[in-house]
């Protein structure tokens, strides 16, 4: 192949050409350009302590930029915008979800330290004292706040403009007697409320009040007070709370632990707990084996529907192939989200078209979604209908690669279809269909959509503390656990999930070796 | 053709026209069922194949017209499925436009460049496609989660972090596109690149020309796979004017009100352009495909 200068990394001259010249420095200043929002980016995620983000677009900055400058690397700018892709919406997340799994990330281990000590410094509490309740006055397009406690104690604030929320402090004074004009009704204290709350009350006897609830203000105090040695003092409860970094919550001296906390490194304990927690490893366990079941049998069902057909359409003494071959990978065609939630009207146990017919035809209504037995086999019969076309396109394929003498020959000595099949086809198309049949093996390991349009893994195996279900595959089960669940326990989800990128791994692996990929 | 024939052919022809049409009519029955749904009256999947009470409603609903029933009652549309199809073909145009320049630049460089770790990149993207995207949805979540706070438009709930997340999935069709221009003798660049064209004009002006066919196969296998996507716009889409058809059409199904009539016809017309785009393309998508091993 003929090679240019520059993918010898030999000088470019300046060109002769005036626009070329120009869309050179275009392009250069777009680079500039990507490169400075990465790395403003990068700084972004630095400053709010998210290293992990941090380094990624680092990364990604710095390569784009060494790639779009030094000229021995010329070929390389052309394949970069597609492994950047593949590796930050690829590779990254593949990454980052087997450091999750070694934490504690979960709905209460959200937020960053910084961010739950802000959380608690922000919280509240009444102080003993007098509540007072709280009337609003208009005053032209302003309002007067006046409060009186159930002690005769009055006060009235200057005018204020509620539209403006800022958190600010007001001084109020004594007072006789309510303004004189009508105060405001319940809907307009509603719209001023976010404006309400952030007003700090100062009396003339120099004590703090804030809004306490609706119709009330007082005296309110911080709950807590942060301290040198980074612990915090409860005022309200009277203790000291100390940050654990182990376990990521302020401990209390009585040893509450108190929510928020914030994500920190557990080691291995979300692997240990697969194995060892029985609430978590009976249904892990039983999932296992379920999706292990579910993916080798839907590609023996799909593979044996589509080579029979595959076998049978290839016979050249059958007309109007052409017709039976389009409607046959009709369901390849149909989208799949369309074609499951058909199958889940017509599989509906009250009013779905297959319980109507096997009602009439057997006087049988089976429970579909309700017993597992039956919930699995729906899967089954959905996934080989869904399937089949890509086995039988597979088969067809590679059966009309086979030598037509074999069969005339196998003709000639008085073999009959049977023997054709077992002692010709089969064993010239299994070897080049492994690899294939491995693919489709991973795939529907992984077969998410169907189980969450078709039973969203129900009905649900009793006894689990996390939420599993009889017909969940593992992926199905680490989505539930991780988006579904009240806890959101991320770290489990993604200890899980990394358990299957090692399956996924060895597969692809096992796949690569037996189809001899040229590159 | 075949020189030898069994005497019993004709019988075994007549067997095999008639389990092919048996097999045919159990598969399509589904299709046909969802079809005549959607023309009858009611929610409720009783009745036979062709509609006895044929009523629009459904349609009108899914179109986004109220339908007024003989009596009286004005029925609104439960859902806003062409607000959810445009989102899909909005999403599915920008990924598909995208994934389609960033395959065709790396398969050029790929098919015709020798550089430093091309083989361990190509057998890379082999083993990272079988990765499904569901795995990493907590990842990608936090991913998205954390750029929506500096940038507006990549954050949870946009369809920019849906379209920017689709660019993962364009190592299968690096794979295609890298093979058919394989097939492509080299000759014609180099001739250009001898008479002073640049790496770049004669990828621009002598090879995509010539390779308009699988362009166009892979922008609709992108398509439809984009328009397919389940798991990543469950996540990362909240709100109901945001969803894709793929998400927002189990909303019919709900456990307890399952609108049958109104899902048949937002399936149908939602389904039937992406069916016929399939069936019209299959000769090539299938290729693509097989060589992939993959279906979304």
């Amino acid at each position: 192949m003929y090679t240019t200068n520059a993918s010898r990394g030999l000088p470019r001259h300046r060109s002769r050409h005036l626009t070329e010249r120009y869309t050179r420095w275009a392009m250069r200043g777009v680079i500039a350009v990507l490169v400075i929002a990465l790395l403003w980016l990068v700084l972004a995620f630095h400053l709010n302590g998210q290293w992990m983000f941090a380094l990624l677009f680092l990364v990604l900055g710095g390569s784009l930029g060494v790639v779009f400058t030094k000229r021995t690397l010329m070929s390389h700018r052309y394949i970069f915008p597609a492994i950047a892709g593949l590796g930050v919406f690829v590779i990254f997340p593949l990454l980052y979800t087997i450091g999750i799994s070694f934490s504690n990330y979960s709905s209460t281990n959200l937020l960053s330290e910084e961010r739950v000590r802000d959380q608690l410094m922000s919280q509240t509490y009444q102080a003993e004292g007098n509540a007072f309740d709280l009337a609003l006055y208009p005053e032209g397009d302003l309002v007067r706040l006046y409060l009186e406690s159930p002690q005769g104690q009055r006060f009235v604030s200057s005018p204020l403009n509620l539209a403006n929320q800022e958190n600010r402090q007001i001084g109020v004074q004594a007072t006789d007697a309510p303004p004189a004009q009508e105060a405001l009704g319940m809907r307009a204290v509603i719209q001023a409320r976010d404006a309400l709350q952030g007003l700090r009350l100062v009396t003339p006897d120099g004590s703090e009040l804030r809004m306490a609830g609706l119709r009330q203000f007082a005296p309110m105090l911080d709950r807590y007070e942060a301290r040198e040695d980074g612990t915090l003092y409860d005022r309200r409860d009277d203790r000291v709370l100390t940050p654990d970094h182990t376990i990521g919550f302020f401990v209390a001296d009585d040893g509450e632990q108190i929510t928020p906390g914030w994500p920190v490194n557990v080691g291995f304990s979300n692997y240990t707990q697969i194995f060892t927690d029985p609430d978590i490893r009976g249904p892990f366990m039983q999932i296992f084996v379920w999706t292990f079941v579910f993916a080798a049998l839907t590609v023996v069902f799909t593979l044996a529907v589509g080579f029979v057909l595959a076998s049978l359409l290839q016979w050249d003494q059958l007309k109007g192939k052409a017709i039976y071959r389009t409607l046959l990978i009709l369901p390849y065609a149909v989208p799949a989200f369309i074609s499951i939630l058909i199958f889940k009207g017509m599989f509906n146990q009250h009013f779905g078209e297959v319980n109507m017919i096997l009602d009439t035809l057997f006087g049988v209504r089976p429970e579909w979604f309700t017993d597992p037995w039956m919930a699995r086999s729906m899967l089954l019969i959905v996934n080989t209908w869904l399937g089949y076309p890509y086995m039988l396109l597979l088969c067809m394929g590679l059966i009309q690669a086979i030598p037509q003498d074999l069969y005339e020959a196998s003709a000639v000595d008085g073999g009959g279809p049977l023997t054709n099949l077992f002692k010709i086809t089969l064993p010239l198309i299994i070897k080049p269909l492994t690899p294939l049949l491995i693919a489709a093996f991973a795939f529907n390991f992984n077969n998410f959509v169907l189980i969450a349009l078709l039973t969203g893994g129900n009905p649900d195996i009793l006894g689990a503390s996390t939420p599993a279900g009889t017909t969940d595959l593992l992926v199905s089960y680490t989505y539930r656990i991780a988006f579904q669940d009240a806890g959101q326990n991320f770290g489990l989800a993604a200890a899980i999930a990394t358990l299957i990128f090692l399956l996924v791994a060895g597969m692809s692996l096992l796949n690569l070796r037996l189809s001899k990929v040229k590159v | 053709m075949a020189m030898v024939q069994p005497r019993s052919v004709g019988v075994r022809r007549l067997g095999a026209h008639l389990a092919l049409i048996c097999f045919v009519s159990l598969i399509v029955f589904p299709l046909l069922l969802v079809i005549s749904i959607s023309f009858r009256e009611g929610n409720f999947a009783t009745g036979s194949l062709i509609p006895e009470n044929f009523s629009l409603e459904h349609w009108s609903l899914a179109l986004g017209i109220p339908w007024e029933r003989p009596d009286g009652t004005v029925v609104q549309p439960p859902f806003p499925v062409l607000l959810w199809l445009w989102n899909s073909i909005k999403v599915a145009v920008i990924s598909s436009v995208l994934i389609l320049m960033l395959a065709t630049t790396s398969a050029y460089a790929f098919a015709r460049m020798h550089f430093k770790g091309k083989a361990p990149l190509l057998k890379g993207m082999l083993i990272f496609q079988m990765f499904p995207a569901v795995l990493s949805l907590v990842a990608l979540y936090a991913l998205f989660d954390r750029l929506g706070q500096f940038v507006g438009w990549l954050g949870i709930n946009t369809h920019g972090a849906l379209i920017v997340a689709s660019l993962g999935a364009v190592a299968l069709h690096i794979w295609t596109i890298k093979g058919y221009f394989e097939s492509i003798d080299g000759s014609l660049e180099e001739a250009a690149m001898v008479d002073g064209a640049s790496t770049w004009q004669a990828f621009r002006y002598i090879l995509l020309p010539l390779s308009i066919p699988i362009l166009m196969v892979v922008f609709i296998l992108a398509f439809v796979m984009s328009i397919m996507e389940y798991p990543m716009a469950s996540v990362l889409l909240v709100d109901e004017h945001k969803l894709t058809l793929a998400v927002g059409a189990q909303q019919y199904l709900a456990d307890h009100n399952q609108r049958w009539g109104n899902f048949a016809a937002a399936a149908v017309l939602s389904g039937l352009p992406v069916t016929v785009a399939f069936l019209i393309c299959q000769r090539w998508i299938i290729g693509g495909l097989t060589a992939g091993g993959v279906k979304g």
